[in-house]
Protein backbone atom coordinates (compact mmCIF):
# COMPACT_ATOMS: atom_id res chain seq x y z
CA UNK A 1 0.00 0.00 0.00
CA UNK A 2 2.65 2.55 1.09
CA UNK A 3 6.35 2.39 0.28
CA UNK A 4 9.15 4.76 1.28
CA UNK A 5 12.16 4.17 -0.92
CA UNK A 6 15.35 5.88 0.31
CA UNK A 7 13.54 9.14 1.00
CA UNK A 8 15.47 12.18 2.28
CA UNK A 9 14.18 15.57 3.29
CA UNK A 10 15.91 18.69 4.56
CA UNK A 11 14.04 21.71 5.95
CA UNK A 12 15.10 25.04 4.46
CA UNK A 13 17.61 26.69 6.78
CA UNK A 14 18.70 23.38 8.36
CA UNK A 15 22.10 21.88 7.63
CA UNK A 16 21.07 18.21 7.94
CA UNK A 17 18.44 15.87 6.48
CA UNK A 18 15.78 15.28 9.14
CA UNK A 19 14.68 12.26 7.06
CA UNK A 20 17.79 10.54 5.75
CA UNK A 21 17.52 7.72 3.19
CA UNK A 22 14.46 6.32 4.97
CA UNK A 23 12.83 3.17 3.61
CA UNK A 24 9.83 1.33 5.03
CA UNK A 25 6.52 -0.09 3.83
CA UNK A 26 3.00 -0.56 5.16
CA UNK A 27 0.92 -3.47 3.84
CA UNK A 28 -2.72 -2.97 2.75
CA UNK A 29 -5.12 -3.10 5.70
CA UNK A 30 -2.37 -2.80 8.31
CA UNK A 31 -2.42 -0.49 11.34
CA UNK A 32 0.99 0.95 12.16
CA UNK A 33 1.78 3.43 14.86
CA UNK A 34 4.82 5.62 14.34
CA UNK A 35 6.28 6.23 17.77
CA UNK A 36 8.87 8.83 18.67
CA UNK A 37 9.54 11.71 21.03
CA UNK A 38 8.21 15.16 20.19
CA UNK A 39 10.12 16.96 17.47
CA UNK A 40 11.91 13.88 16.13
CA UNK A 41 10.41 14.26 12.63
CA UNK A 42 7.36 11.95 12.77
CA UNK A 43 4.98 14.55 11.34
CA UNK A 44 7.49 15.31 8.57
CA UNK A 45 6.93 11.75 7.34
CA UNK A 46 3.18 12.47 7.06
CA UNK A 47 3.74 15.80 5.35
CA UNK A 48 5.92 14.03 2.82
CA UNK A 49 3.27 11.39 2.21
CA UNK A 50 0.42 13.85 1.74
CA UNK A 51 2.47 16.01 -0.60
CA UNK A 52 2.80 19.11 1.59
CA UNK A 53 6.57 18.57 1.50
CA UNK A 54 8.57 17.30 -1.45
CA UNK A 55 11.43 14.86 -0.81
CA UNK A 56 14.97 15.93 -1.65
CA UNK A 57 15.59 12.44 -2.98
CA UNK A 58 13.99 9.01 -3.05
CA UNK A 59 10.47 8.01 -3.95
CA UNK A 60 7.19 7.55 -2.09
CA UNK A 61 4.67 5.15 -3.64
CA UNK A 62 1.05 4.58 -2.72
CA UNK A 63 -0.75 1.62 -4.30
CA UNK A 64 2.39 0.91 -6.31
CA UNK A 65 2.46 4.31 -8.06
CA UNK A 66 4.57 7.38 -7.19
CA UNK A 67 2.51 9.99 -5.30
CA UNK A 68 3.65 12.74 -7.68
CA UNK A 69 1.19 11.63 -10.33
CA UNK A 70 -1.74 11.00 -7.96
CA UNK A 71 -4.50 13.06 -6.39
CA UNK A 72 -6.59 12.15 -3.32
CA UNK A 73 -4.61 9.05 -2.43
CA UNK A 74 -4.59 9.56 1.35
CA UNK A 75 -6.89 10.93 4.03
CA UNK A 76 -5.10 13.16 6.51
CA UNK A 77 -6.33 13.86 10.05
CA UNK A 78 -4.14 16.33 11.94
CA UNK A 79 -3.68 16.70 15.70
CA UNK A 80 -6.26 19.48 15.94
CA UNK A 81 -9.69 18.51 14.63
CA UNK A 82 -9.59 21.55 12.30
CA UNK A 83 -13.35 21.68 11.95
CA UNK A 84 -14.19 25.00 10.31
CA UNK A 85 -16.15 26.90 12.97
CA UNK A 86 -18.31 28.71 10.40
CA UNK A 87 -19.59 25.48 8.85
CA UNK A 88 -22.10 23.08 10.32
CA UNK A 89 -20.89 19.61 11.22
CA UNK A 90 -22.23 18.04 8.01
CA UNK A 91 -20.72 20.81 5.87
CA UNK A 92 -17.36 20.12 7.53
CA UNK A 93 -17.64 16.39 7.02
CA UNK A 94 -18.59 16.84 3.37
CA UNK A 95 -15.58 19.07 2.61
CA UNK A 96 -13.57 16.40 0.73
CA UNK A 97 -16.62 15.71 -1.47
CA UNK A 98 -17.14 19.43 -2.03
CA UNK A 99 -13.51 19.84 -3.14
CA UNK A 100 -13.81 16.80 -5.44
CA UNK A 101 -16.86 18.54 -6.96
CA UNK A 102 -18.51 15.37 -8.18
CA UNK A 103 -21.76 15.36 -6.16
CA UNK A 104 -24.74 17.68 -5.73
CA UNK A 105 -25.31 19.40 -2.41
CA UNK A 106 -28.15 17.02 -1.51
CA UNK A 107 -25.97 14.00 -2.33
CA UNK A 108 -23.11 15.43 -0.28
CA UNK A 109 -25.42 15.95 2.66
CA UNK A 110 -26.69 12.36 2.41
CA UNK A 111 -23.14 10.99 2.36
CA UNK A 112 -22.08 13.23 5.25
CA UNK A 113 -25.08 12.19 7.37
CA UNK A 114 -24.31 8.54 6.65
CA UNK A 115 -20.68 9.06 7.69
CA UNK A 116 -21.85 10.84 10.85
CA UNK A 117 -24.15 7.91 11.67
CA UNK A 118 -21.16 5.58 11.21
CA UNK A 119 -19.20 7.47 13.86
CA UNK A 120 -22.15 7.71 16.25
CA UNK A 121 -22.95 11.36 15.60
CA UNK A 122 -26.47 11.03 14.23
CA UNK A 123 -28.48 14.15 15.02
CA UNK A 124 -25.39 16.39 15.01
CA UNK A 125 -25.36 17.22 11.29
CA UNK A 126 -26.88 20.69 11.61
CA UNK A 127 -24.93 21.67 14.73
CA UNK A 128 -21.93 23.96 14.75
CA UNK A 129 -18.57 22.48 15.82
CA UNK A 130 -18.54 24.54 19.02
CA UNK A 131 -21.64 22.67 20.15
CA UNK A 132 -19.72 19.35 20.19
CA UNK A 133 -17.45 17.92 22.90
CA UNK A 134 -13.76 17.20 22.20
CA UNK A 135 -14.38 13.51 21.50
CA UNK A 136 -17.34 14.24 19.24
CA UNK A 137 -15.28 16.77 17.30
CA UNK A 138 -12.55 14.18 16.74
CA UNK A 139 -15.14 11.67 15.53
CA UNK A 140 -16.54 14.27 13.13
CA UNK A 141 -12.99 14.94 11.89
CA UNK A 142 -12.53 11.19 11.41
CA UNK A 143 -15.79 11.01 9.44
CA UNK A 144 -14.44 13.81 7.23
CA UNK A 145 -11.18 11.87 6.74
CA UNK A 146 -13.17 8.75 5.79
CA UNK A 147 -15.15 10.72 3.20
CA UNK A 148 -11.90 11.56 1.44
CA UNK A 149 -12.49 8.03 0.11
CA UNK A 150 -8.87 6.91 0.39
CA UNK A 151 -7.62 3.52 1.52
CA UNK A 152 -4.63 5.07 3.26
CA UNK A 153 -5.35 7.15 6.38
CA UNK A 154 -2.72 9.29 8.10
CA UNK A 155 -3.72 10.12 11.67
CA UNK A 156 -1.36 12.59 13.37
CA UNK A 157 -1.78 12.37 17.16
CA UNK A 158 -5.54 12.80 16.82
CA UNK A 159 -6.34 12.01 20.46
CA UNK A 160 -3.47 13.80 22.19
CA UNK A 161 -5.59 16.79 23.22
CA UNK A 162 -8.35 14.68 24.79
CA UNK A 163 -8.74 13.80 28.47
CA UNK A 164 -7.69 10.29 29.52
CA UNK A 165 -11.11 8.63 29.59
CA UNK A 166 -12.22 10.14 26.29
CA UNK A 167 -8.90 9.17 24.76
CA UNK A 168 -9.15 5.48 25.68
CA UNK A 169 -12.76 5.25 24.50
CA UNK A 170 -11.73 6.91 21.21
CA UNK A 171 -8.90 4.38 20.83
CA UNK A 172 -11.37 1.50 21.20
CA UNK A 173 -13.73 3.21 18.80
CA UNK A 174 -10.94 3.70 16.24
CA UNK A 175 -9.97 0.02 16.33
CA UNK A 176 -13.60 -0.86 15.69
CA UNK A 177 -13.73 1.54 12.72
CA UNK A 178 -10.49 0.10 11.30
CA UNK A 179 -11.78 -3.46 11.51
CA UNK A 180 -15.05 -2.49 9.82
CA UNK A 181 -13.59 -0.43 6.97
CA UNK A 182 -10.31 -2.32 6.30
CA UNK A 183 -8.30 0.85 5.77
CA UNK A 184 -4.52 1.10 5.99
CA UNK A 185 -3.77 3.34 8.93
CA UNK A 186 -0.58 5.12 9.92
CA UNK A 187 -1.01 6.68 13.35
CA UNK A 188 1.54 9.03 14.88
CA UNK A 189 1.81 9.10 18.66
CA UNK A 190 4.33 9.62 21.44
CA UNK A 191 2.20 7.59 23.87
CA UNK A 192 3.68 4.07 24.13
CA UNK A 193 0.53 2.48 25.56
CA UNK A 194 -1.60 3.99 22.80
CA UNK A 195 0.83 2.66 20.15
CA UNK A 196 0.86 -0.83 21.63
CA UNK A 197 -2.91 -1.01 22.07
CA UNK A 198 -3.79 0.20 18.57
CA UNK A 199 -1.31 -1.18 16.11
CA UNK A 200 -0.38 -4.45 14.48
CA UNK A 201 3.21 -3.26 14.61
CA UNK A 202 4.91 -0.20 16.02
CA UNK A 203 7.42 1.73 13.92
CA UNK A 204 9.86 3.49 16.23
CA UNK A 205 11.66 6.63 15.15
CA UNK A 206 14.53 5.94 17.52
CA UNK A 207 16.76 8.88 16.61
CA UNK A 208 16.90 12.10 14.64
CA UNK A 209 17.68 12.27 11.76
CA UNK A 210 15.33 9.40 10.98
CA UNK A 211 17.32 6.84 8.98
CA UNK A 212 15.16 3.83 9.80
CA UNK A 213 12.00 2.94 11.64
CA UNK A 214 12.55 0.01 13.97
CA UNK A 215 9.56 -2.29 13.65
CA UNK A 216 8.21 -4.01 16.75
CA UNK A 217 5.43 -6.55 16.18
CA UNK A 218 2.56 -6.34 18.67
CA UNK A 219 1.75 -9.89 19.89
CA UNK A 220 -1.92 -9.44 20.95
CA UNK A 221 -4.43 -10.54 18.29
CA UNK A 222 -7.42 -8.48 17.05
CA UNK A 223 -10.10 -7.74 18.12
CA UNK A 224 -8.56 -6.28 21.24
CA UNK A 225 -9.80 -4.98 24.53
CA UNK A 226 -7.80 -2.97 27.01
CA UNK A 227 -7.34 -6.15 29.04
CA UNK A 228 -4.73 -7.24 26.47
CA UNK A 229 -2.40 -4.55 27.81
CA UNK A 230 -2.03 -6.63 30.99
CA UNK A 231 -0.53 -9.60 29.07
CA UNK A 232 3.12 -10.19 30.01
CA UNK A 233 4.32 -10.04 26.39
CA UNK A 234 2.48 -6.73 25.88
CA UNK A 235 3.94 -5.32 29.11
CA UNK A 236 7.40 -6.45 28.00
CA UNK A 237 6.94 -4.75 24.62
CA UNK A 238 5.89 -1.54 26.36
CA UNK A 239 9.02 -1.60 28.53
CA UNK A 240 11.19 -2.30 25.49
CA UNK A 241 9.69 0.66 23.60
CA UNK A 242 10.02 2.97 26.59
CA UNK A 243 13.71 1.98 26.88
CA UNK A 244 14.23 2.75 23.19
CA UNK A 245 12.63 6.20 23.53
CA UNK A 246 14.58 6.93 26.73
CA UNK A 247 17.84 6.35 24.87
CA UNK A 248 16.72 9.01 22.40
CA UNK A 249 16.13 11.72 25.01
CA UNK A 250 19.09 10.83 27.28
CA UNK A 251 22.14 12.86 26.21
CA UNK B 1 -35.46 44.57 26.13
CA UNK B 2 -32.15 42.75 26.75
CA UNK B 3 -30.29 45.28 24.61
CA UNK B 4 -31.91 48.18 26.49
CA UNK B 5 -30.84 46.64 29.80
CA UNK B 6 -27.30 46.08 28.51
CA UNK B 7 -27.01 49.70 27.33
CA UNK B 8 -28.60 51.20 30.43
CA UNK B 9 -25.32 52.38 32.08
CA UNK B 10 -24.19 54.07 28.84
CA UNK B 11 -27.60 55.72 28.37
CA UNK B 12 -27.68 56.94 31.97
CA UNK B 13 -24.17 58.42 31.58
CA UNK B 14 -25.14 60.08 28.30
CA UNK B 15 -28.25 61.56 29.91
CA UNK B 16 -26.15 62.90 32.79
CA UNK B 17 -23.74 64.53 30.31
CA UNK B 18 -26.60 66.12 28.35
CA UNK B 19 -28.08 67.48 31.59
CA UNK B 20 -24.68 68.87 32.60
CA UNK B 21 -24.38 70.49 29.17
CA UNK B 22 -27.88 71.95 29.49
CA UNK B 23 -27.10 73.46 32.90
CA UNK B 24 -23.65 74.73 31.81
CA UNK B 25 -25.01 76.34 28.63
CA UNK B 26 -27.90 77.94 30.53
CA UNK B 27 -25.42 79.33 33.04
CA UNK B 28 -23.18 80.69 30.23
CA UNK B 29 -26.15 82.23 28.47
CA UNK B 30 -24.42 82.67 25.08
CA UNK B 31 -26.26 80.49 22.56
CA UNK B 32 -24.04 81.63 19.67
CA UNK B 33 -21.06 80.00 21.45
CA UNK B 34 -22.65 77.10 23.31
CA UNK B 35 -26.35 76.43 22.71
CA UNK B 36 -28.27 74.18 25.08
CA UNK B 37 -29.34 70.71 23.92
CA UNK B 38 -32.94 71.91 24.05
CA UNK B 39 -32.11 74.81 21.69
CA UNK B 40 -30.39 72.38 19.30
CA UNK B 41 -33.41 70.05 19.33
CA UNK B 42 -35.66 73.05 18.68
CA UNK B 43 -33.45 74.14 15.76
CA UNK B 44 -33.48 70.60 14.36
CA UNK B 45 -37.26 70.70 14.34
CA UNK B 46 -37.41 74.18 12.77
CA UNK B 47 -34.97 73.25 10.03
CA UNK B 48 -36.27 69.74 9.51
CA UNK B 49 -37.35 70.31 5.91
CA UNK B 50 -34.03 71.55 4.41
CA UNK B 51 -31.97 69.31 6.70
CA UNK B 52 -33.81 66.08 5.94
CA UNK B 53 -34.75 66.66 2.32
CA UNK B 54 -31.68 68.46 0.93
CA UNK B 55 -28.60 68.34 3.13
CA UNK B 56 -28.83 64.90 4.77
CA UNK B 57 -29.41 63.12 1.42
CA UNK B 58 -26.50 65.07 -0.11
CA UNK B 59 -24.12 64.02 2.69
CA UNK B 60 -25.35 60.44 2.67
CA UNK B 61 -24.80 60.28 -1.10
CA UNK B 62 -21.18 61.39 -0.69
CA UNK B 63 -20.75 58.92 2.17
CA UNK B 64 -22.29 56.01 0.28
CA UNK B 65 -20.36 56.62 -2.96
CA UNK B 66 -17.08 57.24 -1.10
CA UNK B 67 -17.50 54.22 1.16
CA UNK B 68 -18.55 52.03 -1.77
CA UNK B 69 -15.47 52.95 -3.80
CA UNK B 70 -13.25 52.58 -0.72
CA UNK B 71 -14.67 49.12 -0.12
CA UNK B 72 -14.05 47.98 -3.68
CA UNK B 73 -10.53 49.45 -3.80
CA UNK B 74 -9.65 48.38 -0.26
CA UNK B 75 -10.81 44.79 -0.75
CA UNK B 76 -9.07 44.58 -4.11
CA UNK B 77 -5.82 45.86 -2.64
CA UNK B 78 -6.09 43.50 0.34
CA UNK B 79 -6.58 40.52 -2.00
CA UNK B 80 -3.66 41.58 -4.22
CA UNK B 81 -1.32 42.16 -1.25
CA UNK B 82 -2.25 38.76 0.17
CA UNK B 83 -1.77 37.02 -3.17
CA UNK B 84 1.53 38.64 -4.10
CA UNK B 85 4.38 39.58 -1.74
CA UNK B 86 5.72 41.83 -4.52
CA UNK B 87 2.46 43.83 -4.65
CA UNK B 88 2.54 44.13 -0.85
CA UNK B 89 6.15 45.37 -0.89
CA UNK B 90 5.39 47.93 -3.62
CA UNK B 91 2.01 49.24 -2.41
CA UNK B 92 2.07 48.93 1.39
CA UNK B 93 4.43 51.91 1.94
CA UNK B 94 2.37 54.02 -0.49
CA UNK B 95 -0.87 53.19 1.32
CA UNK B 96 0.73 54.08 4.66
CA UNK B 97 2.12 57.30 3.16
CA UNK B 98 -1.37 58.26 1.96
CA UNK B 99 -2.43 58.37 5.62
CA UNK B 100 0.25 60.88 6.55
CA UNK B 101 -1.34 63.51 4.28
CA UNK B 102 -3.35 65.96 6.44
CA UNK B 103 -6.87 65.64 5.04
CA UNK B 104 -7.88 69.22 5.80
CA UNK B 105 -4.81 70.45 3.87
CA UNK B 106 -5.45 68.42 0.74
CA UNK B 107 -9.26 68.70 0.66
CA UNK B 108 -9.24 72.32 -0.71
CA UNK B 109 -7.04 71.07 -3.55
CA UNK B 110 -9.65 68.45 -4.39
CA UNK B 111 -12.25 71.24 -4.54
CA UNK B 112 -9.93 73.15 -6.90
CA UNK B 113 -9.40 70.10 -9.11
CA UNK B 114 -12.90 68.65 -9.11
CA UNK B 115 -15.11 71.60 -8.27
CA UNK B 116 -18.02 71.91 -5.85
CA UNK B 117 -19.73 68.76 -7.06
CA UNK B 118 -19.88 65.27 -5.63
CA UNK B 119 -16.41 63.99 -6.56
CA UNK B 120 -14.22 66.35 -4.52
CA UNK B 121 -16.05 65.22 -1.36
CA UNK B 122 -16.01 61.58 -2.42
CA UNK B 123 -12.22 61.77 -2.83
CA UNK B 124 -11.79 63.10 0.72
CA UNK B 125 -13.95 60.25 1.99
CA UNK B 126 -11.94 57.68 0.03
CA UNK B 127 -8.66 59.10 1.31
CA UNK B 128 -9.82 58.68 4.91
CA UNK B 129 -11.52 55.26 4.68
CA UNK B 130 -9.47 53.37 2.12
CA UNK B 131 -6.54 52.65 4.46
CA UNK B 132 -8.37 51.03 7.41
CA UNK B 133 -10.39 48.82 5.04
CA UNK B 134 -7.38 47.61 3.02
CA UNK B 135 -5.10 47.01 6.01
CA UNK B 136 -7.69 45.42 8.30
CA UNK B 137 -8.98 43.03 5.63
CA UNK B 138 -5.39 42.20 4.63
CA UNK B 139 -4.71 41.32 8.28
CA UNK B 140 -7.84 39.14 8.15
CA UNK B 141 -6.46 37.20 5.19
CA UNK B 142 -3.14 36.81 7.00
CA UNK B 143 -4.95 35.44 10.06
CA UNK B 144 -6.34 32.52 8.03
CA UNK B 145 -5.26 29.19 9.45
CA UNK B 146 -2.40 27.66 7.47
CA UNK B 147 -3.36 24.24 8.87
CA UNK B 148 -6.89 24.55 7.48
CA UNK B 149 -5.46 25.52 4.11
CA UNK B 150 -3.13 22.51 4.16
CA UNK B 151 -6.00 20.23 5.10
CA UNK B 152 -7.97 21.43 2.07
CA UNK B 153 -4.92 21.01 -0.13
CA UNK B 154 -4.63 17.41 1.06
CA UNK B 155 -8.14 16.91 -0.40
CA UNK B 156 -6.91 18.32 -3.70
CA UNK B 157 -8.05 21.94 -3.27
CA UNK B 158 -6.42 24.63 -5.40
CA UNK B 159 -5.66 28.27 -4.60
CA UNK B 160 -9.22 29.39 -5.44
CA UNK B 161 -10.91 26.86 -3.16
CA UNK B 162 -8.57 27.74 -0.28
CA UNK B 163 -9.34 31.44 -0.83
CA UNK B 164 -13.13 31.02 -0.78
CA UNK B 165 -13.39 28.31 1.86
CA UNK B 166 -10.71 29.43 4.34
CA UNK B 167 -9.43 32.94 3.70
CA UNK B 168 -12.75 34.68 3.10
CA UNK B 169 -14.48 33.24 6.21
CA UNK B 170 -11.40 34.02 8.34
CA UNK B 171 -11.32 37.60 7.03
CA UNK B 172 -15.05 38.28 7.49
CA UNK B 173 -14.85 39.37 11.17
CA UNK B 174 -12.03 41.74 10.18
CA UNK B 175 -14.10 43.05 7.29
CA UNK B 176 -16.99 43.94 9.59
CA UNK B 177 -14.61 45.66 12.04
CA UNK B 178 -13.18 47.65 9.13
CA UNK B 179 -16.67 48.58 7.96
CA UNK B 180 -17.73 49.74 11.43
CA UNK B 181 -14.61 51.87 11.61
CA UNK B 182 -14.98 53.21 8.08
CA UNK B 183 -18.63 54.35 8.37
CA UNK B 184 -18.07 57.14 10.93
CA UNK B 185 -14.82 58.06 9.17
CA UNK B 186 -16.59 58.35 5.83
CA UNK B 187 -19.24 60.61 7.38
CA UNK B 188 -16.45 62.76 8.80
CA UNK B 189 -14.73 62.78 5.40
CA UNK B 190 -17.92 63.88 3.65
CA UNK B 191 -18.51 66.63 6.22
CA UNK B 192 -14.92 67.93 5.90
CA UNK B 193 -15.28 68.00 2.12
CA UNK B 194 -18.58 69.88 2.37
CA UNK B 195 -17.20 72.26 4.98
CA UNK B 196 -14.39 73.28 2.63
CA UNK B 197 -16.43 73.68 -0.51
CA UNK B 198 -19.95 72.61 -1.40
CA UNK B 199 -23.39 73.85 -2.33
CA UNK B 200 -25.32 71.43 -0.15
CA UNK B 201 -24.75 68.88 2.58
CA UNK B 202 -24.67 68.90 6.36
CA UNK B 203 -21.04 70.10 6.48
CA UNK B 204 -21.90 72.97 4.18
CA UNK B 205 -25.04 73.80 6.20
CA UNK B 206 -23.09 73.82 9.47
CA UNK B 207 -20.56 76.23 8.00
CA UNK B 208 -23.32 78.50 6.70
CA UNK B 209 -24.84 78.65 10.18
CA UNK B 210 -21.40 79.50 11.57
CA UNK B 211 -21.23 82.62 9.39
CA UNK B 212 -24.60 83.66 10.84
CA UNK B 213 -23.32 83.08 14.42
CA UNK B 214 -26.17 80.60 14.89
CA UNK B 215 -24.73 78.18 17.48
CA UNK B 216 -27.75 75.86 17.52
CA UNK B 217 -27.76 75.88 13.71
CA UNK B 218 -24.10 74.75 13.71
CA UNK B 219 -24.81 71.93 16.13
CA UNK B 220 -28.06 70.68 14.54
CA UNK B 221 -26.43 69.15 11.42
CA UNK B 222 -23.60 67.76 13.54
CA UNK B 223 -26.12 65.93 15.74
CA UNK B 224 -27.82 64.65 12.61
CA UNK B 225 -24.46 63.44 11.21
CA UNK B 226 -23.68 61.56 14.41
CA UNK B 227 -27.13 60.00 14.49
CA UNK B 228 -26.84 58.88 10.85
CA UNK B 229 -23.40 57.34 11.46
CA UNK B 230 -24.59 55.55 14.62
CA UNK B 231 -27.63 54.20 12.81
CA UNK B 232 -25.47 52.85 9.97
CA UNK B 233 -23.01 51.24 12.42
CA UNK B 234 -25.95 49.67 14.28
CA UNK B 235 -27.30 48.22 11.02
CA UNK B 236 -23.88 46.81 10.14
CA UNK B 237 -23.59 45.32 13.66
CA UNK B 238 -26.95 43.65 13.15
CA UNK B 239 -25.81 42.22 9.82
CA UNK B 240 -22.53 41.11 11.41
CA UNK B 241 -24.37 39.18 14.13
CA UNK B 242 -26.44 37.40 11.50
CA UNK B 243 -23.53 36.58 9.20
CA UNK B 244 -21.06 35.62 11.96
CA UNK B 245 -23.56 33.57 13.94
CA UNK B 246 -20.96 30.81 14.36
CA UNK B 247 -18.85 32.94 16.71
CA UNK B 248 -19.24 32.48 20.44
CA UNK B 249 -22.10 34.62 21.69
CA UNK B 250 -23.00 35.42 18.09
Amino acid sequence: MLEFDHVSYQYPGEDFDIIDQLSFRAAPGSFHCILGVSGCGKSTIFRLINGQLVPKSGEIRVGGAPIGGQKRYCGYMPQKDLLFPWRTVWENVALPLEIAGCLSKAQRRDRAEQALRDVGLEGCAAKLPRELSGGMRQRAAFARTMLAGCDLLLLDEPFSALDFLTRISMQEWLLDQWQRHHKTILFITHDVEEAVFLSSSVLVAARTPIRRLEEAHVPAPFPRTRACLARPDMAALKEQLIDTLRKQVTP
Amino acid sequence: MKAAKRNLPALAFLLALVMLWQLGAMELGAAYILPTPAQIAEKLWQLRVPLFTVHLPATLSVTAVGLGISLVLGLLLAVCMDASPLVRKVLYPLVVASQTIPTTAIAPLFVLWFGYGLWSKVLVTILITFFPIAITVYDGFRSASQEMAELLQSYGAGVGAVFWKVKIPCALPYFFSALKMAIPMSVIGAAIGEWLGAQRGLGYFSRRMMTQLDGAGVFAPIVLLSAAAMLCVALVSLLERRVLRWRDGG
